[in-house]
């Protein structure tokens, strides 16, 4: 059955004001049935209160071949990190 | 001990014990990973409704009497379940329209439960009316997935809803302790819910391009413990390993 449906990504907010997060994937006929797979699948121990589904061909992703131009200039680049600062003792949290 | 009420929770919580029992016979053979946890969900969930419900009802028998022991040490003609709910996995249809049939029917009946003059009965029935609501969605989509779907998927859908459509008027039938809980406030009238419920069936069928079967003949009995021949070999499989361990603890 579930080898002539389309994959699915599943996005999940575990808890109101945090972001949706990538959580997995999975088959389903359409867009409906992907949410309820989702829900049934994925929030069952309580970890969600908003799901998002995208079925999978819509994600355009980088390709690992190209990962040399594609990442590896930031790595020497220690300057961007925004550490280089004297915080004041008065600032926390950051 | 309060011998209507008793026999009354165990009528209402057999149906949830042996569906859920069917259910989780699926477990890891389900169509596809997806369907197969949301089976064992709506399983799970049912098994959950049937400790509240024992749970009361061993308090009510005020004896030493267990919640385990009135779900596992019971013979078959004291299980008081519609015969509908026992009905075997045939196939992925039958699995759903017999999932449907009920859900319909567990639906309009919480919805009433929650107005019982019985605290504990109304409190149970507010907590697992979410549940249930969800159930119902889930397997009327798939009435309609399947109705609407394929000439294959219409034909199973179409043979399941006819072969199970002669369990569905012993929903609404009452035992003699259904009658006096009704009379005291405590239980639902199910007589009264019949009309909404072929509505309802009926809207969806039609939904899903299916025929409402018009057949007028009906099974009953499980109401009052004489059930198909498919419940012995489940309590066989539910039972087995307290029949064979007595007292065995997890």
């Amino acid at each position: 059955m579930s080898k002539n449906w389309p994959l699915w990504e599943i996005f999940v907010r575990s808890k109101n004001g945090l972001e949706h997060r990538h959580f997995g994937s999975l088959h389903a006929a359409d867009a409906e049935m992907a949410l309820e797979n989702a829900r049934d699948v994925y929030t069952r121990r309580n970890e969600g209160v908003s799901i998002w589904v995208v079925e999978s061909v819509n994600i355009t992703a980088s390709n690992p071949e190209h990962n040399g131009e594609m990442f590896e200039p930031a790595q020497d680049k220690v300057y961007r990190h925004p550490t280089f600062y004297d915080l004041p003792d008065e600032v926390k949290h950051m | 001990m309060k011998e209507n009420l008793y026999n009354y929770i165990l009528g209402i919580a057999d149906n949830s014990l042996i569906l859920g029992q069917r259910l989780g016979e699926l477990t890891g053979h389900g169509p596809s990973l997806e369907t197969d946890i949301a089976c064992t969900n709506i399983s799970l969930d049912l098994f959950g409704q049937v400790r509240s419900y024992f749970q009361y009802a061993a308090k009510i028998a005020g004896d030493d009497r267990t919640e385990d022991d009135i779900a596992m040490l019971r013979k078959e003609r004291e299980y008081k379940n519609v015969l509908l709910v026992e009905q075997p996995n045939t196939n992925f249809a039958y699995t759903m329209a017999r999932q449907f049939l009920f859900d319909v029917y567990h639906l309009e009946f919480l919805a009433e439960l929650q107005k019982s003059t019985d605290l504990t009965l109304s409190a149970i029935a507010n907590k697992c009316i979410k549940e249930v609501s969800y159930h119902e969605r889930f397997s009327s989509d798939w009435i309609k997935r399947l109705g609407d779907g394929t000439e294959e998927s219409k034909a199973k859908m179409q043979d399941a809803i006819d072969g199970l459509w002669t369990y569905t008027d012993e929903l609404f039938h009452q035992t003699e302790a259904d009658k006096a809980m009704v009379a005291e406030g405590i239980g639902v009238d199910v007589t009264k819910l019949k009309d909404a419920y072929y509505a309802r069936v009926s809207a969806v069928l039609e939904e899903s391009t299916l025929e409402t079967p018009e057949s007028k003949w009906f099974q009953k009995g499980g109401k009052e413990g004489i059930h198909t021949e498919h419940l012995g070999y489940l309590l066989a499989e539910l039972q087995y390993m307290q029949r064979a361990y007595p007292n065995m603890e997890w």
